[in-house]
């Protein structure tokens, strides 16, 4: 069996630099890093007691995982490069140029509030595990043609990697040679699933091998791991070269979603010990080593977005309701007569 | 004006729109250097190039979901899927990917592209190469579902499905590919959805069909002919949109109505065709809507396929009945 590829580490938990590792980022970006690594703790927790409140939908929480999101879309360059998401990467969305005001009206019901602004390289969230990896494929094959050098960072988690979706994709991203970085977020668990029962594979990574692209394994709680590894993906890709898969492992804390109950299934040592693993503390202790983060930056800065997200939470909870038709928006650009007549009030003839 | 098959005249509809916008690309299996299994793409990569007309690796959710992305990134992707009893392999990416791909990022983005797809029984083909499985993806809001059924339709229907900014499934009936020829115009024409075409005009009964049942109704209507019953033949041409008006005036003018499909009975898309008629029309018909199909069985091999699918002794037989009641 082949060995499982050796895991890129770049900070050590206490914070510094691991030997022979230099930062990919400068302490600006890593700070810009750690601010979305933050909001995104802030908005899980929010989140999370709105849906309970019965205020907003269900939520899947990145809590854990900062990491592995941040790191990542933080070596894609929002006015140039597309983000391809799962659903579990709220603070890339953000960082790509996602207003929060329309993550939240999305949290609320209102779906069209949620639209995507024109000119965010960013395609929907996608529930349906692994459906978006094609898309992602083929959307990188076509910026190849188009030329430009743009490229596309698509993110699933370990358990999109067992779906048909996930090898079709990969197989045609390396035929075509397009430019792709698919950033598995192996989080260890698919809702209950954990990622031992997900495949025999040592190693996700080692998946690449069977599609003639590298694959390469990261500590996805290592901010700065991450970023360079995707870094030298997206150069990789920029270049001509072709496609990149990142396994970044990495510990969900909480439940799949709102609806979950870990507690039936999951291992309360593991996550303690994932805990003190924690990638949001790892790049605070890197920063205050070097003079660049003290608490009470991180005090004003929580409380900078606490107020967005008040704002933003607030917002949303005053969107007037959608109006009954609002589910006949946008199915056609020239949609059936049939089905303008059901917008205009009308079921079937004989219903009335 | 030339004569053309109906193989070619897809052929002819493919080749123009390649040479009219950059932006149009072919993908699918063997479709470059074989031309297709059935020729429908023959010589088109050497005109066009193997960036335009791409022999795909063998994934049909990677040829669907594949030119969705293409779609964002500005390419208007023809697909071809071997066969329409393939994308039960694809259907993932069909119904609930394609079908919702503009409401789902609310207009933001849309998915003009087209899946074409061989079909239907008839020739002798291997499992799963016969499947009528279109009433499947009228059930999946967001995709046209096209059935031409003749060499000037399917090229006036393709012109349209690729110019529509919706995704269209184009389901082509492999077994009159070749057929018959038919004067088809050499340049470019459009055949708008949504309107059902008048094969032939009778008084008696009205057969309703799409596809290549419509030519077995018209080998119904002329033997009904023979016996002194005439027979109107309404070919519906898409699914979605559905042409009601159209239907319930072909099935006002002789109150007797045969919906004649391949795809199995039950909840065929026959039954769509009869709800709607009886919804808009009851007071106009003399006896039941009838419905001629295939069996509520798996298409069987083809030593069998001859006594599943509907055939003329049948669709006569209904329409006679229909004329009685």
């Amino acid at each position: 069996m082949t060995a499982s590829p050796r895991r890129l580490a770049v900070l050590s938990m206490t914070g510094r630099l691991r030997r022979g590792q230099r930062p990919s980022l400068d302490d600006a970006q890593v700070r810009e890093g750690l601010e979305l690594m933050l909001l995104s703790r802030l908005f899980d927790a929010r989140a999370t007691t709105l849906q309970r409140l019965g205020r907003w939908g269900v939520h899947s929480p990145v809590e854990g995982q900062e990491a592995a999101v941040v790191g990542a879309c933080l070596a894609v360059d929002p006015g140039r490069d597309w983000l391809v998401p799962q659903y579990r990467e709220f603070p890339a969305y953000i960082h790509h140029g996602m207003p929060l005001a329309g993550i939240a009206a999305f949290f609320t019901g209102h779906p069209a509030q949620g639209r995507i602004p024109d000119g965010v390289r960013m395609l929907p969230i996608q529930v349906a595990i692994a459906a978006q990896l094609p898309h992602a494929a083929g959307l990188a094959w076509g910026l190849r043609r188009q030329g430009g050098g743009a490229v596309v960072l698509a993110y699933c988690g370990d358990g999109a990697t067992s779906e048909g979706d996930f090898h079709e994709a990969c197989n045609l991203a390396g035929r075509m040679q397009a430019p792709v970085v698919f950033l598995v977020q192996n989080n260890g668990w698919a809702i209950s699933t954990p990622r031992s029962l997900q495949s025999a594979t040592p190693s996700l990574a080692l998946r690449a091998l069977g599609y003639g692209f590298p694959g390469v394994r990261v500590d996805g709680n290592d901010l700065l791991a991450v970023h360079q590894a995707t870094a030298t993906a997206v150069a990789r890709a920029r270049a001509g070269e072709g496609p990149t898969l990142i396994e970044a492992d990495t510990y969900r804390y909480s439940f799949h979603n709102t609806t979950d109950n870990p507690a039936a299934y999951a291992d309360p040592v593991e996550l303690a010990a994932a805990r003190r693993q924690d990638p949001i503390e790892r790049v605070r202790r890197y920063l205050t080593q070097r003079g660049a983060w003290d608490p009470a930056r991180e005090a004003a800065v929580r409380e900078r977005l606490t107020a967005t997200l008040d704002a933003a939470v607030n917002a949303a909870a005053r969107l007037p309701p959608p109006g009954p038709d609002e589910c006949f928006d946008d199915i056609y650009a020239r949609p059936p007569a049939r089905l303008l007549r059901q917008r205009a009030g009308h079921g079937a003839p004989s219903e009335a | 004006m030339p004569q053309m098959t109906l193989v070619e005249a897809v052929r002819d509809a493919l080749r123009l729109e390649l040479r009219r916008d950059p932006r149009v690309m072919l993908l699918g299996l063997d479709i470059g250097r074989l031309g297709g299994v059935f020729r429908a793409t023959d010589g088109l990569q050497a005109e066009f190039g193997a960036e335009r007309v791409v022999d795909m690796p063998l994934a049909e959710a990677a040829i669907v979901g594949a030119s969705i992305g293409l779609a964002v990134a500005g390419f208007v992707p023809v697909a071809e899927i071997q066969f329409l009893g393939f994308t039960h392999q694809a259907f993932h990416q069909i119904g609930p990917q394609v079908g919702r791909w503009r409401q789902r990022s609310r207009g933001r983005f849309s998915a003009p592209l087209v899946i074409r797809a061989p079909f239907g029984g008839g020739i002798r083909s291997p499992e799963f190469h016969s499947d009528a499985i279109e009433a499947q993806f009228v059930q999946t809001p967001g995709i046209k579902v096209v059935m031409p059924a003749s060499p000037y339709d399917a090229k006036g229907l393709l012109l349209e499905a690729i110019r529509d900014p919706d995704p269209v499934l184009f389901c082509e009936p492999d077994r009159l590919y070749r057929l018959h020829r038919q004067e088809v115009p050499a340049g470019e024409y459009t055949i708008p959805f949504g309107q059902a075409r008048t094969v032939r005009e009778g008084d008696d009964v009205t057969l309703v069909a799409w596809s290549a049942a419509v030519e077995l109704c018209e080998r119904a209507a002329a033997q009904l002919d023979g016996e002194g019953i005439a027979a109107t033949v309404l070919d519906l041409r898409t699914l979605v949109p559905l042409d009601v008006e159209g239907l319930v005036r072909a099935a006002t003018r002789t109150g007797r109505v045969v919906v004649v499909h391949e795809a199995p009975l039950s909840a065929g898309f026959g039954a769509e065709v009869a709800a709607t008629i009886q919804e808009e029309a009851f007071f106009a018909l003399d006896g039941p809507v009838r419905r001629v199909a295939a069996w509520d069985a798996p298409y069987p091999s083809a030593a069998l396929e001859a006594s599943y699918l509907p055939t003329v002794a049948r669709v006569v037989a209904a329409a006679r009945a229909a004329v009685r009641s």
